[in-house]
């Protein structure tokens, strides 16, 4: 029997209809991938098979799992059935547990729920060995650890281990790894594959990231607009795509823009020796002030007109480094030279070197004042100037930023909620371009854009480094972007450069073990395209 | 619509006591200070709608002149208590973590340990009772009010992208905080305001009652009710009324400060849609 | 958790040596002369001397100070000027009666409050939530001491059932007491009761939108189960919060329904102090209320850390 039928399903939210006509099926010890862009529908499809979905909602056509009828069943029914027959995985693992409960009775408690005569110590054990098959062992993990203890992954881990506790037939994963840093994605990945294996589970993994999916699925649901637009095989080559939207998502995916690399070596930023303290609260009243080092030691060089990446995980203190060179950072030791100038600590930094350093950042929702207009939001640099400029050299200026990023200037009357995700990052873009800067440091600018808008901005940079000789410093941890528009790329990790390189050498001949594990922990769509 | 109903509701019943209050500056009913013996304790009727009081006094004339300084009291203690809370708090959220933070934080703490009837006692132990000592007792304790408030969304302001744009801009952190923080606060600031002057009503007219605010001859709707206390078995009506106006104004300022809430907050709104 | 005790404790005592400080400054050394203040426009200067000389007015501040916390540290709050008493004994006699009025208002507020604010929680938007949000409206509106006196209206005057003020003495057995605190009580409850409902409300609905209730359900929980093992232990850190304030209102809240019911509380012997300007007997008992609400503070700072394991055991 089919583990999961879903036929001709359609949903509407307070008469908003989210999915249409939706049709997937599921065998067992198999894995679906569904793909799709943020709200494609592609978690509300999870929710409808679950039926947690928001007050309001009016789910149509059927779901079987296994036989048993979903959209029909009593709400009794349907809670017998979750966490027993059908489990999911969140997104959010940092707020997916109660902060007041600890690992081990949140695992024990989806036994107890289902099977209430189960004596405590019972369900502790099988909570433990639950816990252990998720790879968090019982000497450094043991079940009176409270979440805010665990890192993220390893909260994911006990999400996990509480989903499949019971040994359900169907496990439902919503972009399980999309708040994790690479390497932890590769481990909850393959955490993932052995459970199917082992527990010969079905597997719903939904993603946005394409190559994710591709890696793991034996088959693969492209989502668009609350509709499935193409149902593939896994081991599927360009050509066999026939729906143009997946033909655009799979090209968007290995995006690389055409660039003109500069050849000049001289340096425009270097940095030397770098130390970044933070201090941290005493252990005791009376100990030794404990500090953390962010930065350690670090020194580089950004020559004029290139495109340096800086590439690390969460925590490998690449913001704190960004922060330093925009001059808003304490530095503890070393020294930062803008073309010979030198940035001092956060107060005094010259506005002549403010002025040829701009910043983009990675929210394109939180990087703007929403009280204010889009001429306001975008001139803001402007302050730089020691003299005002003219009311209408202003306008000039805001007008042809606004251009270079292909808004119109009109655009400038608007507020910022007016604007999609995209075009929020085009105005940052042209907030930092308006000043005429030689560097722009880019904050992992195109880490929350959708794959095709991704690559839209990614061409309008290397656009724009053309015609006006900028020089970028690309900051991410996504190691395909990087790939992708720089020349040359550092690997931070714990506060120092552990490898650096000429962007191609690194990622194919990487030399530190740590950029190994890295590059071995990208999901492989990555090296099949950009081949 | 349940949020525009609020908005409305509130609006109304507490425009028509300001509207009294102002009115009283030109016209009142009758004279409250002209007493009238032959007139008093009258209920309700045509020529004093709401009655007269042990002084024959009309009560709709003096709760129109209490509403004046209900009011006037609750406008300057709030006012006060926004005037040196938000900045304090701004300057706090701004330079997180130093000495002065650490200092207005443990000054917010103590203030929070005298409630206002308190400092409304010391004050008028040492200085005698007077309706101003009402308006310092509830304005300090209305500072840490608005000093956490600001503070706390402050810190997360500080922490968006925006404010790290403002700073790559060269823009020092009082700058920041007038530019970007504080009209960002100002939606929340307008609703705890509303809900902080109906507390200060409310504590105005304990303060009165109590005989440490207003003084006669000046009107006071909490003066009112403690007159009325030792006639209440008599005549009902004049503590009623009075009441009446104290939990109209406060219901009209709450229900107005949840309509604004609930109206600035974008996922509300939205969900309404 | 013992060094969190510990650093709350320490601020507990820096709080109370400050709130000492402001207390004496306001009340002995504002006024200049406190001698002659308490006495009055038309005192003798031989009688302003002997004062002087009782209060020990001659020694500098801070000896007066040292002189006076160390005093109340061993229980001697001074004398009385009024009463010729010791103003322990008067505090303790008022004690008795004021605390236990607040302490009956704080149990049974929360006792209204938490059924009601889950109620309406749990069916958020529903009529029942719409028509009980509306009564807690109108009480957070209500003044408590002219509720009192709508109550002492109705149920003493008109209906009889109590007696409209006054107090048996504990002497007289504790049911006769503790009718006469019943309607002080109720009519202090209740708003508050209003208010409190409300933040467990609106607590609680904001817990019910965070993502571990979805990861509840999609264990099996029902939407009971869930709200009663994972909701309400979240929504309490706000309520806490509330309740640790409130005691302070109630407290001063109780003082002036001592009014309304001619209770002989603190309220009445500290509105008697300040008419006859009897400073000794208004220092000590403001000095004691504001040791209450910090020990109260204090009480709800470790509550909170027995509730929440991210203040016990930080990371």
């Amino acid at each position: 029997m089919t583990l999961l039928d879903i036929q001709n399903v359609s949903l509407e939210i307070h008469g908003k209809p989210i999915l249409r006509d939706i049709s997937l099926s599921l065998q067992q010890g198999r894995i679906l991938g569904i793909i799709g862009e943020s709200g494609s529908g592609k978690s509300m499809t999870a929710y409808s098979v679950m039926q947690l979905l928001p007050d309001g909602s009016d789910t149509s056509g059927q779901i079987l799992i296994n036989g048993f009828d979903v959209l029909s069943a009593p709400e009794d029914a349907l809670c017998r059935l979750r966490g027993n027959e059908v489990s999911i995985v969140f997104q959010e693992p940092m707020t997916a547990l109660n902060p007041l409960m600890n690992i081990g009775n949140q695992v024990a408690e989806a036994i107890r729920v289902h099977e209430p005569s189960t004596p405590n110590h019972v369900a502790m054990q099988r909570a433990r060995s639950s816990l252990n098959r998720c790879e968090l062992p019982a000497d450094r993990f043991p079940l009176t650890l409270y979440p805010h203890e665990l890192s993220g992954g390893q909260r994911q881990r006990v999400v996990i281990a509480l989903a499949i506790a019971l040994q359900p037939k169907l496990l439902i994963a919503d972009e399980p790894t999309t708040a994790l840093d690479v390497t932890t994605q590769a481990e909850i990945l393959a955490l993932l594959r052995r459970l199917v294996l082992e527990d010969e589970m079905g597997l719903m993994l939904i993603s946005h990231d394409l190559a994710v999916v591709t890696d793991m699925a034996d088959e693969i649901a492209i989502m668009k607009d609350g509709e499935i637009v193409e149902n593939l095989p896994s081991q599927v080559s360009f050509k066999d795509l026939k729906h143009p939207y997946s033909r655009a998502l799979f090209a968007a995916s290995g995006y690389i823009p055409a660039r003109v690399r500069s050849d000049q070596t001289e340096p425009l930023l270097s940095v030397r020796n770098l130390v970044c303290d933070y201090h941290l609260p005493r252990a005791s009243l009376l100990g030794p002030a404990k500090y953390f080092r962010a930065v350690d030691d670090v020194s580089f060089d950004i020559r004029k007109g290139e495109s340096l990446g800086l590439v690390g995980e969460s925590g490998c203190g690449k913001s704190t480094l960004a922060r330093a060179i925009l001059g808003i950072q304490k530095l503890s030791k070393g020294e930062i030279h803008f073309d010979g100038m030198r940035i001092n600590n956060e107060q005094d930094v010259e506005s002549d070197i403010r002025r040829r350093m701009q910043v983009v950042f990675q929210d394109p929702y939180g990087s703007f004042n929403p009280r204010h207009r889009v001429d306001r939001l975008v001139s803001e640099p402007f302050h730089l100037y020691k003299t005002p400029l003219t009311k209408s050299a202003k306008q000039e200026a805001i007008a042809s930023a606004l251009r270079d990023v292909g808004l119109e200037p009109n655009d400038q009357y608007k507020f910022i909620h007016e604007f999609s995700g995209g075009q929020r990052q085009r105005i940052a873009i042209a907030r930092a371009l308006i000043i005429r800067p030689d560097l722009i440091l880019l904050d992992e600018a195109t880490s929350a854009l959708d794959v095709s808008v991704r690559a839209q901005i990614l061409d309008l940079l290397a656009e724009l480094s053309e015609s006006y000789g900028l020089t970028y410093l690309f900051v991410s941890h996504d190691l395909s972007v990087v790939r992708s528009i720089t020349d040359r790329v550092l690997v931070m990790k714990d506060g120092k450069i552990v490898e650096h390189g000429e962007t191609d050498d690194v990622f194919s001949a990487p030399k530190h073990s740590y950029t190994r594990k890295l590059i071995a922990s990208a999901p492989r769509f990555l090296q099949a395209t950009t081949r | 619509m349940n949020i525009s109903r609020n908005i409305a509701i509130g609006a109304m019943l507490s425009g028509v006591f300001t509207i009294a209050a102002l009115v009283s500056f030109v016209w009142i009913p009758y004279d409250i200070e002209a007493l009238s013996i032959a007139e008093r304790m009258r209920t309700p009727s045509l020529a004093h709608p709401l009655g007269t009081d042990h002084f024959g006094r009309d009560i709709l004339s003096m709760i129109m002149m209490g509403a004046r300084t209900s009011i006037a009291v609750a406008f300057v203690a709030v006012g006060i208590g926004m005037g040196f809370g938000v900045p304090l708090g701004l300057a706090a959220a701004a330079k997180r973590g130093s000495l002065m933070d650490e200092l207005i934080g443990r000054g917010n703490d103590l203030v929070f340990a005298f409630p206002s009837l308190l400092i409304a006692i010391l004050i008028t132990a040492t200085f005698g009772p007077s309706a101003l000592n009402a308006i310092i007792a509830i304005g300090i304790f209305n500072i840490p009010v608005f000093a956490r408030l600001t503070r706390g969304a402050a810190l997360s302001l500080w922490k968006r992208d925006f404010i790290l744009a403002a700073r790559v801009a060269g823009k020092g952190s009082a700058h920041i905080s007038v530019e970007h923080i504080l009209p960002n606060l100002s939606n929340l600031l307008i609703v705890q305001g509303t809900i902080q002057f109906s507390l200060a009503i409310l504590a105005e007219a304990a303060l009165s009652y109590v005989g440490l605010g207003a003084q006669p001859p000046t009107a006071s709707w909490g003066r009112m009710l403690a007159d009325s206390q030792t006639m209440i078995s008599l005549a009902p009506h004049l503590a009623l009324f009075p009441g009446m106006a104290i939990v109209l104004t406060v219901l009209g300022l709450n229900l107005l400060g949840d309509g604004l809430r609930d109206f600035f907050d974008p996922r509300l709104r939205n969900a309404e849609k | 958790m013992l060094r969190f005790a510990i650093l709350r404790l320490v601020s507990l005592g820096l709080s109370l040596v400050v709130a000492s400080i402001v207390i004496f400054t306001l009340i002995e050394i504002i006024p200049g002369d406190p001698a002659a203040f308490m006495l009055g426009l038309n005192a003798q200067a031989d009688t302003i001397a002997v004062l002087r000389a009782e209060l020990g007015l001659d020694a500098s501040p801070l000896e007066r100070y040292f002189g006076w916390v160390t005093g109340m540290l061993t229980g001697d709050f001074g004398t009385s000027y009024t009463y010729r008493t010791p103003v322990s004994e008067m505090i303790g006699e008022r004690l008795w009666i004021s605390l236990p009025l607040a302490l009956i208002a704080l149990g049974l507020s929360t006792l209204i409050a938490f059924p009601v604010g889950i109620l309406a929680a749990s069916r958020r938007g529903s009529l029942v939530d719409t028509v009980v949000m509306g009564f807690t409206q109108l009480g957070v509106a209500i003044p408590n001491f002219w509720f009192a006196m709508l109550m002492v209206l109705v149920f003493s005057i008109n209906l009889r059932w109590f007696s409209a003020g006054g107090f048996p003495g504990w002497d007289e057995g504790l049911f006769a007491c503790l009718k006469a605190l019943t309607l002080p009580a109720i009519s202090l409850a209740l708003p508050q009761a209003s208010i409190l409902a409300r933040v467990m409300r609106s607590a609680l609905v904001d817990t019910l939108d965070e993502d571990f209730m979805r990861t509840a359900r999609a264990k099996g929980l029902t939407r009971k189960q869930a709200i009663r093992h994972h909701a309400l232990r979240n929504a309490m850190i706000p309520v806490l919060t509330i309740i640790g304030l409130q005691f302070s209102f109630l407290l001063a809240g109780a003082i002036i329904i001592e009014n309304v019911f001619f209770l002989p509380g603190l309220g009445r012997l500290i509105f008697q102090a300040i008419s006859q300007r009897d400073l000794i007997v208004v220092e000590s008992v403001v000095m004691l209320l504001v040791f209450a609400v910090i020990l109260v503070n204090f009480a709800v700072d470790i509550t909170y850390a027995l509730v929440d394991p991210r203040l016990r055991r930080p990371s």
